[in-house]
This record gives C-alpha cells, sequence and structure tokens, in this order.
C-alpha cells in the first residue's frame, strides 16, 4: 500500500480516527506523518513529559495565528537582563532561566499559571526566614494577633499579655529594619 | 559511609513495609524545589555555574550538624558509573534525570536513606524525605526541618507573590511535590482505575507508574501527588492528598471484598499460581514478576498466605530490577541472565523466608 500523502513511499504507518462516530483509515509513510504532525508518536518522544506539553498548553488559540503571531514579536521584546531569555524561548522550552525570569515576564507569567495550578496565581504557602525577610515577620505577628484574639476571649489574660510583647517586639524589628 | 554501603544496604528504611495503612499504601515521599537566589537555573547555566552551585552546597555540609542532617554523605553522580546510578534510581534515592544528564549532579543521602537532597537537577536543591506506610504529615515536618537548616546558610531564590521560585513554573510557590505510593490490584482486577484516574485528575492530583512520569504502573503500584504547588499551603495541599489516599482505600479494600465474594476461589488461586510461579520457575521476565509479586503481596493482605512477610515484597520488587540484579552480579547482564538470576534470587529470599 501506498502513503495516501506522498504516493510515492510505501505506508507504514496505518491510523483509525474516529470523529462524532465516523470512522476515517489513513494510511501514510512515516515521513509524511511526521510532516502532518497531527499524531504524537510515542516511540520515537520518549521524553513526553509534562514540560513538553507545557508548550502547547501556553500558546493561544491557534484560529488566532496572526493575533498570537503579533503577541509573541511583542513578547519578544521583553528579555530577562540577567539570562537573556524571552518570553516565547520559555513558551519552547517551557522552563525559565533564572529567578528574575519571574518579575521579568511577571503579567505575561499569570495567566499561565493560572491555568497551571487550578486558577491560582500567588503563593500562600511557606515563608523563608532569610529570603522571606519582613513577610515572615508579618505573617508571625498576623498569627499572634489572631492567638491574642482567641486569648482573649477566653479570657486567658495573663497568657494573652505574653504573646501582645511578642506581637510588640516583632513590630519594633520591623520598625527597625532588623530582619 | 560509602557509595559501596549504600549500593551494599539492599533494604531502605522506607521498604519495611511499616506505617499507617502499610498493606496499600507503599511510601509517603514528600519533596521541596528550592533554588539559590543569584545562581542561573540548570536549564542554563555553564558547567562552571553548576560547578559553583555544587561547591557551596558541598562547603555547607559540616554546618549541618543538627537532626536531621548529623550524618549525610555526598555522593557525586560524576563519580560513579552507570550501574551504581541505576541502583541509586531503582532505590528511588535519585531521579533517572540526575542520573543521566545533569552537570556535577550530586546527591546528599543520610544514613536511613530516609532523606536524599539533589543538587543540579531541575532546580539547584531539591529535598526529597521517604517514608513507610502512609506517613505524610510527618515526611513533610522533616523536609521542613531540612530546609530551614539549609536556609540558615544560603539564600533562597524567593519572591513574595510567587513564592520558591523554580526552573519550570508548574512547581514554583510551595515547590512541594508530595507523592504516595499505593497497591491497588483489587481497582485493577475490578476495572475501576481507569475510571478513577480522570476523577483523581480533576482534583488536581495526578496518577502515575511506580518510576514516575510515563512510567508504567508495574505490579499494580501507582504514584498519587499533588499538581498543584502555587496558592495552596503546604498543609492545605496534605490535606487534600491525604483526603484522595484514604477514599482510595476504602475503595481498594471494598474492591477486594467484592471479589472475595463473588469469585473467592479464582482468587485464592490467583494468588496461589502466582506464589508458585514465584517460588518454582526458572526464568522470570520483570514484568511478570511484579504482577505476581502483587499478587502474594494482595494474598498476605487478605490473609491467604501467613507465612511470607511484606517485607519480604517490597525488598523484591526492588531487588528484581535490572540495575540492582547486575549490581549482584558484579557486572552487566544480557536480558535473559537477568530473566534467570531474578527467578534464582525470588526463589531462593522465598525459600528461606519459608525455612524461618
Amino acid at each position: 500500500m501506498l502513503c495516501e500523502e506522498c504516493q510515492k513511499r510505501p505506508a507504514t504507518l496505518h491510523f483509525t480516527k474516529i470523529i462524532n462516530g465516523e470512522k476515517t483509515e489513513i494510511h501514510l509513510c512515516e515521513q509524511c506523518a511526521q510532516e502532518k504532525g497531527n499524531f504524537i508518536f510515542m516511540n520515537q518522544s520518549p521524553s513526553l513529559t509534562i514540560n513538553n506539553l507545557l508548550a502547547g498548553l501556553f500558546n493561544v488559540n491557534p484560529s488566532f495565528e496572526q493575533k498570537q503571531q503579533e503577541t509573541i514579536q511583542h513578547k519578544d521584546l521583553i528579555q530577562c537582563t540577567e539570562c537573556g531569555m524571552t518570553f516565547s524561548r520559555f513558551l519552547k522550552v517551557g522552563k525559565f532561566g533564572c529567578p528574575n525570569c519571574y518579575p521579568t515576564f511577571h503579567d505575561q507569567l499569570t495567566p499561565i499559571l493560572k491555568r497551571l495550578h487550578g486558577g491560582n496565581w500567588k503563593h500562600s504557602g511557606k515563608i523563608p526566614k532569610r529570603a522571606g525577610g519582613s513577610l515572615f515577620i508579618k505573617k508571625k505577628i498576623d498569627i499572634l494577633k489572631e492567638t491574642l484574639q482567641t486569648l482573649i476571649e477566653k479570657e486567658e489574660f495573663e497568657k494573652a499579655a505574653e504573646v501582645r510583647d511578642e506581637i510588640r517586639m516583632y513590630e519594633r524589628q520591623l520598625q527597625e529594619g532588623d530582619v | 559511609m560509602s557509595i559501596e554501603k549504600f549500593l551494599s544496604q539492599s533494604i531502605s528504611n522506607w521498604m519495611n513495609g511499616e506505617g499507617p495503612h502499610s498493606d496499600i499504601v507503599l511510601t509517603s515521599r514528600i519533596r521541596l524545589a528550592r533554588n539559590l537566589k543569584d545562581f542561573m537555573f540548570p536549564t542554563l547555566f555553564s558547567q562552571e555555574e553548576s560547578k559553583r552551585v555544587l561547591n557551596y552546597v558541598e562547603g555547607m555540609i559540616p554546618l549541618l550538624v543538627e537532626y536531621p542532617l548529623k550524618k549525610v554523605e555526598l555522593l557525586k553522580m560524576d563519580q560513579l558509573n552507570e550501574l551504581q546510578k541505576r541502583v541509586l534510581v531503582e532505590k528511588h534515592l535519585i531521579s533517572p534525570n540526575l542520573a543521566k544528564d545533569a552537570f556535577n549532579g550530586a546527591c546528599l543521602l543520610s544514613e536511613n536513606e530516609n532523606i536524599s537532597i539533589m543538587i543540579n537537577e531541575e532546580d539547584h536543591i531539591r529535598i526529597q524525605v521517604l517514608l513507610s506506610g502512609l506517613q505524610l504529615e510527618r515526611a513533610l515536618e522533616i523536609a521542613n526541618t531540612v530546609d530551614d537548616q539549609i536556609e540558615q546558610h544560603v539564600d533562597y531564590a524567593y519572591n513574595e507573590v510567587r513564592g520558591y521560585l523554580t526552573s519550570c513554573p508548574t512547581n514554583v510557590g510551595t515547590g512541594l511535590r508530595a507523592s504516595v505510593m499505593m497497591h491497588l490490584p483489587g481497582l485493577v482486577m475490578t476495572q475501576q482505575m481507569s475510571q478513577l484516574i480522570p476523577s483523581i485528575n480533576q482534583l488536581g492530583l495526578v496518577v502515575r507508574g511506580i518510576y514516575g512520569e510515563g512510567s508504567e504502573a508495574l505490579g499494580n503500584i501507582f504514584q498519587i501527588s499533588n499538581q498543584i504547588t502555587l496558592g495552596k499551603s503546604e498543609q492545605d495541599i496534605l490535606f487534600d492528598l491525604n483526603g484522595v489516599v484514604e477514599q482510595i482505600i476504602s475503595q481498594e479494600w471494598a474492591a477486594r471484598e467484592s471479589i472475595r465474594k463473588t469469585s473467592e476461589v479464582q482468587l485464592e488461586d490467583k494468588v496461589f499460581r502466582s506464589l508458585g510461579v514465584l517460588t518454582n520457575s526458572r526464568i522470570i521476565e520483570s514484568k511478570e514478576a511484579a504482577q505476581c509479586l502483587s499478587d502474594v503481596r494482595m494474598g498476605i493482605d487478605m490473609g491467604y498466605i501467613q507465612n511470607i512477610s511484606k517485607t519480604i515484597l517490597n525488598e523484591l520488587m526492588i531487588l528484581t530490577q535490572p540495575g540492582f540484579l547486575q549490581q549482584y552480579a558484579g557486572g552487566p547482564l544480557r536480558p535473559f541472565e537477568r530473566d534467570v538470576r531474578r527467578a534464582k534470587l525470588i526463589r531462593e529470599r522465598l525459600i528461606l523466608e519459608k525455612n524461618k
């Protein structure tokens, strides 16, 4: 059987496509199949990992191809000053070059993060002591304030006074920039 | 301590078959992805820069003196041969990526192998804690202690809005991947796994085979982990995962009970046939071995087999992998030779157990 595309080489790959219950059979040679690009060859792309899929996920609907082209050109103007990563390169590789890429591509990244993380784009977990700096102290104060409120409600004033002093200590640290 | 010790010590602590729900949950794993502030991510860094990251971490080791990092050993990937690296992968102590193509890749291992810190994998530092049974909170606690200790000596790449910055945006935020390895033969036999996987995905969790991304579910073992790392606290991530895992455990038991009710003889037959294969075969491929080990393990869980411990099976799952077999043989083996050695190893181990 000859390849349906080129009619020259023998068809070595056979596909069955079912759309709305309608079955179509396609017979292609390896080269044409690859050119058509409709199919993923698991054996030829063993590294089909989440990172490879990212590029697809990031890209906009292909029917807006022209618009997308413009956006990419615009996005390409922004480049990370630390590592030279451009946004379109990031879309291809699915990974950033350095920590500075995050603030560099902040605006473009938010919609992507939302898609990857169930609508979330802002961190709400652990804060490192050093890198988190004042943020760590602020979070600590918030937690202590909640504790203070509970202690007051329970009329445990002695403990509440201790917590109040602790809050004051942290607030002083914040003011003095000693974090 | 030396590499020889890690390689000869076939049983890692996580294989001991203890811990809550250890009949269904083999292991709980926590991974924290961290990067150093002033370095390029491994995606782009030069060999020279990767060396600097490694030196940085190496210089820090003598400073890590508190529990649980008192006794750690640094294993540099370029000082290990292919086989040695493969064994570390099979023991789940390093990732295949670190073994394959990391620039100046290394791994900091704790003595009992519960903690392994990968250097220069996809991120500069990846802290991994592996425990037996369902113990996600405990594993996170240990990982956090390790993380805090390391942070005393380095500046992490962190940003108020995005959290811990990682090379791939799928890990940004908490940098936390929590995974649970589960043995689910009942759900596979009753063909419920294919229905379960999409609904687990909808909850922001992923189901994979035993060796992670892209690997097959050998021996009915599945790995379930969180997909979302941003916008949820570490505790929330664990809470969601724990909830789903507990649901799956009860569904697995329900499936096993329903099989017991409807086809007990067939079930017993399957279990004991597999035990027969394991104790008698002279040639066995890894896939068949994994399936038989799964059947026998279920037979133990359900009370059909009494004189074999579950630990043996955890151990054999690992020992019968190609890397380990070749490590024992002291050199490379062709597939057929491996199948013969695998059969011999299983046979001898089970006979030893019987005579105990």
